[in-house]
């Protein structure tokens, strides 16, 4: 047996958006341990409660991620409205479902541009982003907002959608799913890519479910958990099903996100058919007194707000459990037994959004 | 309306154990476990999930209690205590990684443990 060694990998890697540090135990190139390290980009945005009123801390909640900031937004404000027992109207509801639903496609595209990057694909990265930007731009025509949209609020949103302009994105969707197709085709079929991803950091549905996994992450291992089943805002009226692969790999969970995008534009198409006349948001009076555990699909998998007032106009807490806090320690277990050349991917496998993981 | 029916059972320390370990032994996930500074307690929940059946078991402690780690049973659960303990200073009895207080780092130690702030806020004091 080869003499053990420990190598640091990050918190500053070139494939880390964001720092995580991994000291990897290994002998010769094979990976037999992992101590995950995170806590570098600690901002303490949950104590930042007891300095802004409820109503003003969406603009912080929105501000835990910049890459699903609005459906951060959201579940805060659908906290809160549990508590108060608000009943938002439809239109704002149907409204939160398609922003979330192209957040999901921006996310996504970010990812799979990324994760082509780390393999050394520039030109699908490339790809990849160009095709977010057509996600962005209507984000921004919208909402106002690339990347922070702003749009949600207590009781509602803050901006409507104009049928003709639901209808203008209805239409472009066409053409953009066919571009999608062109760029799934490389993700899921070409050989490269295969040979980087499959069988490469393979996480078990027993290991998965276990260890807390959530979104692709366990949706790759076949656990079918998708938060939007559990019917908030407009989901409950739409026809869909959690999209799983059962390989467990970092190929599995690549698929997953991939097969997601059609999903998402699916849901999307669905909702602007069906979306309702009315208002788009209720008065709100009076101040939370009570909690609730708002709980979400973010792109990357559930996301919990825990919101807890006491009758005034600050909350007594706000704890904010994002997917990626809980998708650490399977990516410990991912790592056992791997090549050390493998690691990058796998880490990025997981999309960690760190800074949205401590907040 | 509700989105989904949420329950919050209230123990004691001296049954967290055991009852993490019925939710273990009846297949559910651990979803989550937080902590909140109530007056001069801290409030713990632990919380739970099976076939979207969201559940919620809540310990009460002092500041100086010692809570036993539940990572022997869901492995997973060492982000939430060393979270916990780095942030409130809660001491977690028996973690499976134990980062002595350096998972999350911060300036000051367990600042969320005597939250004050004085005149910072447009809102504060009023």
């Amino acid at each position: 047996m080869s003499r053990k060694i420990v190598v640091p990998f990050g918190p500053q890697h070139p494939v880390l958006p964001e720092p995580i540090h991994l000291d990897l135990v290994l002998e010769d190139e094979t990976v037999v341990d992992v101590i995950p390290s995170i806590g570098y980009v600690h901002r303490g945005l949950e104590t930042l409660v007891a300095k802004r009123e409820y109503t003003e801390y969406v603009y912080i909640a929105e501000r835990t991620c910049g890459i699903c900031s609005f459906i951060h937004g959201m579940t805060y404000c659908q906290g809160i409205e549990q508590i108060m027992d608000l009943e938002v109207p439809q239109r704002a509801l149907y409204l939160r479902t398609i922003w979330s639903e192209y957040s999901r496609l921006h996310s996504h595209l970010l990812w799979l541009g990324l994760f082509a990057d780390a393999m050394g694909f520039e030109n699908l990265f490339m790809n990849a982003w160009r095709l977010r930007e057509f996600v962005l731009d209507v984000l921004e025509e919208t909402t106002g907002g690339r990347v922070i949209q702003g749009s949600c609020k207590v009781g509602g949103v803050r901006r409507d959608i104009s049928n003709e302009r639901l209808a203008i994105m209805a239409a472009e969707l066409t053409q953009f799913e066919a571009d999608l197709s062109d760029l799934s085709d490389v993700f899921l079929h070409d050989d490269s890519i295969q040979s980087r991803l499959v069988n490469v950091g393979t996480l078990s549905r027993t290991d998965a479910y276990d260890l807390g996994a959530v979104g692709p992450v366990a949706r790759g291992s076949g656990v079918a958990i998708d938060l939007r089943k559990t019917g908030y805002a407009a989901y409950g009226d739409l026809r869909f099903e959690p999209i799983t692969e059962t390989s467990g790999d970092s190929y599995g969970r690549c698929a997953v996100r991939v097969r997601e995008l059609f999903s998402s534009i699916d849901l999307i198409r669905q909702a602007i058919e069906k979306i309702p006349e009315g208002d788009i948001e209720v008065k709100v009076k009076g101040n939370p007194d009570g909690e609730y555990f708002s709980r979400s699909e973010q792109p990357r998998g559930e996301l919990v707000h825990y919101l807890k007032g006491n009758g005034t106009k600050h909350l007594v807490r706000s704890r904010i459990r994002t997917p990626t806090l809980t998708n650490i320690p399977p990516l410990v277990k991912m790592l056992r037994g791997c090549e050390l050349a493998d690691v990058p991917v796998i880490v990025l496998s997981i999309d960690p959004c760190i800074g949205c993981a401590e907040r | 309306m509700k989105i989904e029916q949420q329950t919050t059972v209230v123990i004691g320390i001296e049954h967290l154990i055991g009852r993490v370990e019925q939710f273990r032994k009846g297949g559910y996930r651990l979803v989550q476990v937080n902590c909140t500074k109530i007056g001069e307690e801290f409030e713990i929940n632990y919380s739970f999930e099976k076939d979207y059946r969201f559940e919620n078991i809540r310990i009460i402690i002092s500041p100086d209690s010692e809570v036993p780690s539940i990572s022997g049973m869901y492995w997973g659960a060492f982000v939430y205590e060393n979270e916990m303990h780095d942030l409130f200073g809660v001491a977690v009895k028996g973690m499976n990684i134990d980062f002595n207080g350096n998972f999350i780092k911060t300036s000051i130690p367990y600042p969320f443990r005597n939250l004050q702030f004085q005149g910072e806020g447009p809102c504060q004091g009023k």
